[in-house]
C-alpha cells in the first residue's frame, strides 16, 4: 500500500513495540518480522499515529522538523510496506 | 531482520553492548528425543530428571512477558515429547510471548496441525537435513525423512502458511539446495538454512560434515540472490567476508541480544555453546532469568568491547567480526582468532598448525547410551547394517 503522509495511519494491532535506548524494536506477530526504529523520535511518531488524524500530524506532534520530515516519511513508508503500520480506516477522511 | 531508515549511529554497536532484554532466545524444553541425529547441538536423547516443571516454565514465560521478549525459539530434544508441551505453548501465546518451535515431525497429527493453523502467535519448523531420504536419514536416522515430509503434508493440508523447513547445511546436502527449495515450494513452506556447528554431538562429525571451502562459496553464491526469501537465522555472517553481507544483523548476538535456556534452567550465551565456560547462571536462583540476563559476569563481559586479536588487522574484520564464538571454542581455536571456516582460510591454516590443541567437550551429554529402537515397528531398523549376528 502506497504511503501517503496526509492520510490516517496506525500501528497494526498485531505489532508489539519495545522501547530501547537507540529507539525501539517492533515485532509483527502476523508476519513474524522484526524491525528496528532507529531513533526515539521515530518511536514517538509511531506512538502518536493512533491519536493524530494524519501521519504528517503525528510527525509534527513528535517534534520532527521540516528538514527531518522526508527521512521520517521514508521510514514510515518502509514500515507501511512491511505492514507494521496500516491505513486507519476509522480515522480516514 | 530488515533495518529501517532514520539512523542514529550503528545499530550493531547498540547490540554489541547488549540490551536490557534479549530480542529473542532459544529455550530447549527437554533433552528427551526420539531421534539421535549425529550432529545434535545439545547432545539430546534422554530426559534429565532435573528438567523444569510446568509451573517453573510458566514462571519463565511470566518473566519474558515482563521483559517484553517478543518470541522464544522452542526446541530440545524434541519439545513435543513433553506432556505439557501444548499447555506451555498456550501459556506463552496468551502472555504476549510468541513461539517458534522446531520439531522432527514425529508427533504432528491432523488435530494439532489444525490447532497450529489457527494461531498467529505460533510459527513452526520441521528439521530436515537432506532433500532425499538417503542424505537426510544418514544424519537424522532411518525413517526420519518420511516422518518429516508426512508432517509437512499435514501442515499444508491444515491450511498452515509460512511454516519453515529448517536445514543444517552439510558437505552431503549442500548440492541439494535447489531440491530443498523445490520441496519448500511444494508445501508452501519457507526454507531456512543454518550453519553446522561443532557443538554437542556435532563436534564428533564436524570434520567430515562441515562444508568444504569451495562449498561455502557455492552456498554464499546461492544465498545472495535469494535475499531474505531464504532465512538463515543470521547464521552465515562469517561468509560476509566474501563481499556483500547476507541479510541479517551480521553479528554474534551471544549474551548480547540472544541466549539459551536449557531444559534444567541453565542459561548459556547461545544455543551452540552448552559448556561451563558459557554458562551465565540458572533461572532457579534468586532474581530468576532477569537477573542472570542483566547481571551475570559472563554476559557483562561479552558486552564489553571485544578485541579482534589476530583478526583485528584483517581488512575483512568489519564484515565477519571474527565469526562464531562457539565454532572457535569447540574446534579448540582461540576466541579472538579466526573462525574455523574463515573464508580467507585463516582458520583452516591455524587448525593445521595446532594439531595437538585441546578441544573442549560439551558439559552436558544426554545422548542415549544404547541406540534407539525404531520409531514405529514398520520403519526400517535404525540398527540396520550395525547388527551383530552371533
Amino acid at each position: 500500500m502506497a504511503f501517503q503522509a496526509e492520510q490516517a495511519w496506525r500501528l497494526d494491532r498485531r505489532v508489539a513495540i519495545r522501547p530501547e535506548p537507540f529507539g525501539a524494536l517492533a515485532y509483527h506477530f502476523g508476519t513474524r518480522q522484526l524491525s528496528f526504529l532507529k531513533t526515539r523520535k521515530l518511536l514517538a511518531v509511531v506512538q502518536a499515529l493512533d491519536e493524530q488524524p494524519t501521519a504528517l500530524a503525528a510527525c509534527r506532534e513528535a517534534g520532527v522538523t521540516e528538514q527531518e520530515l522526508p527521512a521520517y516519511c521514508r521510514a514510515l513508508e518502509t514500515l507501511a510496506r512491511s505492514g507494521m503500520v496500516v491505513e486507519d480506516a476509522i480515522h480516514a477522511r | 531482520m530488515p533495518a529501517d531508515a532514520v539512523s542514529s549511529g550503528r545499530l550493531v554497536d547498540h547490540f554489541e553492548a547488549g540490551l536490557d532484554a534479549p530480542i529473542c532466545l532459544t529455550w530447549e524444553l527437554t533433552y528427551a528425543c526420539n531421534l539421535a541425529c549425529i550432529h545434535c547441538l545439545s547432545s539430546s536423547g534422554r530426559r534429565d530428571p532435573r528438567e523444569l516443571t510446568t509451573a517453573e516454565c510458566f514462571g519463565v514465560i511470566d518473566e519474558l512477558q515482563a521483559m517484553q521478549v517478543f518470541y522464544v525459539n522452542i526446541g530440545g530434544g524434541e519439545p513435543t515429547v513433553r506432556r505439557d508441551f501444548w499447555e506451555i505453548l498456550d501459556y506463552a501465546t496468551t502472555h504476549d510471548v510468541g513461539v517458534k518451535f522446531s520439531t522432527n515431525g514425529s508427533r504432528i497429527t491432523a488435530e494439532n496441525a489444525a490447532r497450529l493453523a489457527a494461531s498467529d502467535y505460533v510459527d513452526v519448523q520441521i528439521s530436515l537435513d537432506g532433500a532425499s531420504a538417503s542424505v537426510n536419514d544418514a544424519i537424522r536416522g532411518p525413517g526420519s525423512f518420511v516422518t518429516a515430509t508426512e508432517a509437512l503434508e499435514r501442515w499444508a493440508e491444515a491450511g498452515m502458511r509460512s511454516f519453515k523447513i529448517s536445514v543444517v547445511v552439510t558437505r552431503t546436502n549442500v548440492d541439494q539446495l535447489d531440491e530443498f527449495e523445490a520441496l519448500a515450494d511444494r508445501f508452501g513452506a519457507q526454507l531456512r538454512l543454518t550453519r553446522l556447528r561443532p557443538s554437542g554431538r556435532g563436534a564428533d562429525v564436524w570434520e567430515e560434515l562441515h562444508p568444504t571451502a569451495p562449498q561455502q562459496r557455492q552456498l554464499y553464491d546461492w544465498l545472495l540472490p535469494r535475499g531474505d526469501k531464504v532465512l538463515t537465522g543470521d547464521s552465515f555472517f562469517h561468509l560476509a567476508a566474501y563481499g556483500q553481507p547476507l541479510p541479517g544483523l551480521n553479528l554474534c548476538g551471544a549474551g548480547r541480544v540472544v541466549c539459551l535456556i536449557d531444559p534444567i534452567g541453565d542459561v548459556y550465551a547461545c544455543p551452540f555453546a552448552i559448556h561451563e565456560a558459557f554458562r551465565a547462571g540458572n533461572i532457579r536462583t534468586t532474581g530468576g532469568f532477569t537477573a542472570v540476563w542483566r547481571t551475570s559476569e559472563l554476559f557483562q563481559d561479552l558486552r564489553r568491547p571485544q578485541t579482534g586479536g589476530a583478526c583485528a588487522s584483517c581488512s575483512h574484520f568489519d564484515s565477519c567480526r571474527g565469526g562464531c564464538m562457539a565454532a572457535k571454542f569447540f574446534t579448540g581455536l582461540p576466541l579472538d582468532g579466526p573462525d574455523p571456516e574463515c573464508v580467507l582460510g585463516n582458520g583452516e591454516s591455524l587448525l593445521s598448525k595446532l594439531p595437538d590443541r585441546a578441544v573442549p567437550r560439551p558439559s552436558a551429554d544426554h545422548s542415549r547410551r544404547t541406540p534407539r529402537r525404531p520409531i514405529s515397528p514398520c520403519e526400517p531398523s535404525p540398527l540396520a547394517g550395525f547388527e551383530v549376528t552371533l
